[in-house]
C-alpha cells in the first residue's frame, strides 16, 4: 500500500480528478445520467489528495457527520466495500447524496484544501464506493438481531422517512413506510431527474431497506386513508414520523397563469418522472412538448425542469430569474450543466403576464427588468422592478419553478399539531418533536424547501428522539400539564 | 420473493384492489365493486379515489359511487371514454387494479336546507346518487333530475326512486322520459311557487354552467363536482387548479364541489382539452394494437422486478 505512503507534498502536487460526464450536445437529448462517476483508479488517485488531516474540518460541514477522511482512506488502500460500509455507518443511501448533495457548500467548502487548493472531491469518492458496492455484492448492514415489536409509521418515503426508517429498522423497530403515490421516494421519484439520479439507484436502495426489514405501503395518504390519531389509537402504533415534504406548488398570482401550457415545476417533473412522459404513448401521461419554453425560478428545482424540456426536445429552453446569477440558489455544478447545455439564462427578469393565443395557450411572458437594492434579511440583494421596462419572451411552455409551501393535508386532520403560520409544523429543536406526544417531523415540511441531506439529518435526528421517548416513555409536556397523551 | 404477475400486493405480499364485481349497466358504463377496506372506511359522498389501470397508465380520479364499510368495497362507475377508462372496462370480475388511493377530496357538505335538486347528466347521475341519498338522510325533500343523451344511458333510476321525493329523466332524443335537456326541467322547477333551497349538478360542463346560469338570478344556492386533470390528487402537482370567485383553487383539495356562481368555467373547459390530440394517439394505439396498449405481458413484470436485486 504505498500510496498510503505519498508524503503531504506528493498528494497536494496530485490535481483534482474531473468528473468525466456525457458531451453537453449528446446528453440534452436524452434522459441518461449526466455524471458518469470515477473509474477505480481515478477514484484512488483523488482520495490520495486528501491530507488526511489530524482534526478533520469536512465532518463538520456534513449534516450527517460521514465520518469522511475514514472512507477516504479506505478507498486509497482499494477498501472499497469497507469504505461503502464506513459511509453506512451515518448515510444509508450515498448513491443518492453523492449525486444531489450541494457538496460545495458542505463538507468540501470546510476542507482544508479549499483555498489554496481545489477541495478533495468527497461527494464524487461517496457516489463511487456506493456505485461500486451496488455493483459488487452488497455490503453487510448491521441490523438488530432482535426485534421489538414497537411499531413506529413513516409518513412520506422521500428522504428524511427512508433515513429515519433505515435507523428505526437497524435498532430492531417495526417500522412501516407510508406513501400517498404509488412508487416510493418521494421527491427523489418524482422530482429529480433521471439524467441527475436514475430511478434504479433509488430502486436499489428502497430495495435494500425492504431487505432490512422496512414495511412499504403505497397508495395510502395519511390524513385521508388513516389519519394520525387512527395511527397511534387502533392501527397500534407508538410513534409516528412526518416527513411528508413542501408539497403545495407556489405560484405567482399573475394574469394568464392558468392558460394552457402553464404548469408548476411538480406537475411539470411528475409528468416526465414519476409519470414517464417522455415514453408517451408507450406511457399513457401526457405532456406538452414546448418549442420554446420558460422556466420561471432560480433554484435547483428550475434547473431541473428547463435541463428536462430540453431534454423534451425544446429548441430554446430559457431560465427567468428575477435576481442576478450571483443569488440563484441552485447548485454551481447544475447552473453550469444548464449553461452548457443551451440554456438561455435571462436574469433580473420578472414575469407579469402570461399570454394567450386564440385557442388558450400561452405564447408570450411579458417580463419586466429588474434592478438589484439593499440586501434583505436573508443577505441576498432584493430585487426592485424597473418601471416601464416590460418586454415579452416567446413560450409556448411555461413553468413555474418558485417553490413550494407545506401541504396542509395532515396539518388540517390532526388535532393538537402545531404549525407556523407558513404552515410548517413546529418541532422542539433537533429533536424532531412536534406538538402533540408521540408524533415526531422533520423535512421540507418543518423547515420549507431545502436540500435532500438536510432532510435525511432530520430524519435521523428524529429517529434517534423516537427510540429516547419509546425507551423513556417521557415527552416534555408530560410534566407541564399539557396532558396529549393517547 | 418476487411478485409473480403483475397483481398488485400489500407488504404481507397479499393481493390488493380485487375487483369483486365488474359488470356494464349501460353501453359503455360499468359498475366496480373493488375490494378496497381502508378507502370504504373512510369514504364520504362526494369523495374520489385515483387510480390507474396498469404500470404505465396514468393516474385518473373517478368519484366514489359508495363505500360499504363493512364488506370493505367500494362502488365506481365508469363510462368509457379515453384511453384509461376504455381500458378500466375491459376489466373483469376477479381481475386487480394495479393502483387505488383515496378517499380524496372534501366531502359534499350536507345539511338539511329544505328543498334540494340534484341534477346529474350521462355517468354523473352515479356520482350524484351518494349525495341525494345523504341529503335525504339529513332531512331535505330531494329532487332529482336525471339527463341522459338516450335510454339505455341512463343510469341508477331505480336506486335514485328509491331515495328522492320526486325524480324526472330527460333523453336527448327522446328515447325516455321526457324529450329534451334537465335545463329544461329545471326551469319549470324554477316556475313553482316553493323554490328550491339548494341545488347540485354533476356532469357535462355544458350541463353544469346551464345550470349555474339558471340559478343564478334566483341566488338559489347551487354547487358545481368538477372533474379536472389531476395526478396526485393530493395538491403537489397544481394539475387541476380552476379559478373560482377570481382565486386560484386546487380541485383535488379544495373540491371537488364549488359555488357553481363562482366557477370561471370556460377556463375549465379549455383545461379539460389539454391533451385532447395526445388522447386520440392513446385511444388509436388501443384499437390498432391492443398488444402494446394492454399490460397482460407479465414476464417483462417479472424480469423488471428480480432484476432490482
Amino acid at each position: 500500500m504505498s500510496a498510503i505512503l505519498l508524503s503531504k507534498k506528493e498528494r497536494m502536487a496530485i490535481p483534482r480528478q474531473p468528473m468525466p460526464e456525457q458531451p453537453p450536445l449528446i446528453r440534452n437529448r436524452n434522459f441518461n445520467e449526466v455524471n458518469l462517476g470515477y473509474d477505480a483508479e481515478t477514484a484512488v488517485r483523488e482520495a490520495q489528495r486528501c491530507l488526511d488531516c489530524p482534526r478533520p474540518t469536512c465532518i463538520d460541514g456534513c449534516p450527517v457527520s460521514i465520518k469522511i477522511p475514514d472512507f477516504i482512506r479506505l478507498i486509497v488502500a482499494r477498501d472499497f466495500l469497507g469504505a461503502a460500509r464506513k459511509i453506512k455507518e451515518d448515510n444509508l443511501l450515498p448513491s443518492v447524496c453523492g449525486r444531489v448533495c450541494p457538496q460545495e457548500e458542505q463538507c468540501e467548502k470546510t476542507c482544508v484544501l479549499k483555498g489554496k487548493f481545489e477541495p478533495v472531491s468527497i461527494g464524487r469518492l461517496e457516489r463511487f464506493v456506493a456505485d461500486y458496492e451496488r455493483q459488487h455484492g452488497q455490503a453487510q448492514i448491521a441490523v438488530s438481531a432482535t426485534r421489538n415489536a414497537k411499531k413506529i409509521a413513516i409518513v412520506g418515503s422521500g428522504p428524511s422517512g427512508l433515513a429515519c426508517a433505515s435507523d428505526l429498522v437497524q435498532w430492531g423497530y417495526d417500522v412501516t413506510i407510508f406513501e400517498a403515490l404509488h412508487e416510493f421516494g418521494g421527491v427523489l421519484i418524482y422530482g429529480i431527474p433521471e439524467f441527475r439520479l436514475p430511478k434504479a439507484i433509488l430502486k436499489y436502495e428502497i430495495e435494500n431497506l425492504r431487505c432490512m426489514g422496512v414495511r412499504f405501503e403505497a397508495n395510502f395518504i395519511v390524513g385521508k386513508t388513516m389519519t394520525v390519531d387512527e395511527l397511534l389509537g387502533p392501527a397500534g402504533f407508538v410513534a409516528v414520523f412526518l416527513g411528508v415534504g413542501a408539497g403545495l406548488p407556489w405560484f405567482m398570482n399573475i394574469p394568464g397563469e392558468n392558460l394552457m401550457g402553464v404548469y408548476s415545476a411538480n406537475e411539470f417533473l411528475t409528468r416526465v418522472n414519476l409519470m414517464r412522459a417522455y415514453e408517451f404513448p408507450e406511457a399513457d401521461t401526457p405532456i406538452r412538448i414546448g418549442k420554446k419554453v420558460v422556466v420561471v425560478g432560480g433554484g435547483n428545482t428550475a434547473m431541473d425542469a428547463v435541463r428536462t424540456a430540453k431534454r423534451l426536445g425544446a429548441e430554446s429552453a430559457t431560465i427567468v430569474y428575477r435576481r442576478s446569477e450571483v443569488e440563484m440558489p441552485a447548485r454551481i455544478e447544475e447552473v453550469h450543466h444548464a449553461k452548457e447545455e443551451g440554456i438561455i439564462f435571462q436574469t433580473l427578469t420578472n414575469p407579469v403576464e402570461f399570454i394567450a393565443d386564440e385557442q388558450g395557450w400561452v405564447k408570450t411572458a411579458r417580463c419586466l427588468q429588474m434592478g438589484l437594492g439593499e440586501p434583505g434579511a436573508d443577505g441576498r440583494r432584493r430585487p426592485i422592478p424597473i418601471q416601464g421596462s416590460e418586454f415579452d419572451i416567446p413560450a409556448d411552455l411555461v413553468v413555474m419553478a418558485i417553490g413550494n409551501g407545506s401541504n396542509p393535508l395532515i396539518s388540517r386532520t390532526t388535532a393538537d399539531l402545531q404549525c407556523n403560520k407558513w404552515g410548517n409544523i413546529i418541532v422542539s429543536d433537533k429533536n424532531g418533536r412536534t406538538s402533540k406526544r408521540g408524533v415526531f417531523a422533520g423535512g421540507d415540511i418543518v423547515s420549507g424547501g431545502a436540500t435532500v441531506i438536510l432532510a435525511m439529518g432530520a430524519g435521523r435526528d428524529a429517529a434517534r428522539s423516537i427510540d429516547e421517548f419509546i425507551k423513556t416513555n417521557q415527552w416534555e409536556s408530560d410534566t407541564t400539564g399539557d396532558n396529549t397523551i393517547v | 420473493m418476487p411478485r409473480l404477475s403483475s397483481i398488485p400486493v400489500n407488504q404481507w405480499n397479499r393481493p390488493m384492489n380485487l375487483i369483486l364485481h365488474a359488470e356494464f349497466i349501460a353501453p359503455d358504463i360499468k359498475k366496480f365493486v373493488i375490494d378496497a377496506p381502508l378507502i370504504a372506511r373512510k369514504a364520504q359522498p362526494g369523495q374520489f379515489v385515483i387510480l390507474r389501470v396498469w404500470e404505465k397508465g396514468e393516474r385518473i380520479p373517478i368519484t366514489i359511487v359508495d363505500g360499504d364499510a363493512v364488506n370493505g368495497a367500494v362502488t365506481l362507475i365508469v363510462q368509457g371514454l379515453g384511453k384509461t377508462t376504455r381500458q378500466m372496462n375491459l376489466l373483469k370480475t376477479g381481475d386487480y387494479l394495479h393502483d387505488i388511493v383515496g378517499p380524496l377530496g372534501q366531502a359534499t357538505h350536507i345539511e338539511n336546507f329544505g328543498l334540494a335538486v340534484c341534477i346529474s347528466g350521462g355517468v354523473g347521475t352515479a356520482e350524484a346518487l351518494p349525495i341525494a341519498k345523504a341529503l335525504k338522510a339529513a332531512g331535505n325533500n330531494v329532487i332529482s333530475i336525471i339527463g341522459a343523451r338516450q335510454k339505455a344511458l341512463v343510469i341508477c333510476e331505480a336506486e335514485m326512486r328509491a331515495v328522492c321525493d320526486e325524480v324526472f329523466v330527460t333523453t336527448d332524443d327522446g328515447s325516455y322520459g321526457q324529450p329534451g335537456l334537465v335545463t329544461d326541467v329545471l326551469k319549470t322547477i324554477l316556475t313553482r311557487e316553493r323554490k328550491p333551497d339548494f341545488v347540485l349538478a354533476v356532469g357535462p360542463l355544458p350541463m353544469m354552467q346551464g345550470v349555474a346560469e339558471m340559478t343564478r338570478p334566483f341566488a338559489i344556492k347551487t354547487m358545481v363536482s368538477l372533474n379536472s386533470i389531476m395526478i396526485d390528487g393530493t395538491g403537489m402537482c397544481g394539475g387541476c387548479r380552476a379559478t373560482v370567485g377570481g382565486k386560484t383553487v386546487f380541485v383535488c383539495v379544495d373540491g371537488p364541489e364549488f359555488d357553481a356562481h363562482q366557477v370561471n368555467f370556460s377556463e375549465i373547459a379549455r383545461r379539460q382539452k389539454q391533451f385532447s390530440e395526445h388522447e386520440k394517439i392513446s385511444i388509436d394505439i388501443l384499437n390498432t394494437q391492443p398488444d402494446k396498449a394492454q399490460h397482460q405481458c407479465r414476464l417483462s413484470k417479472v424480469i423488471s422486478d428480480t432484476s432490482l436485486t
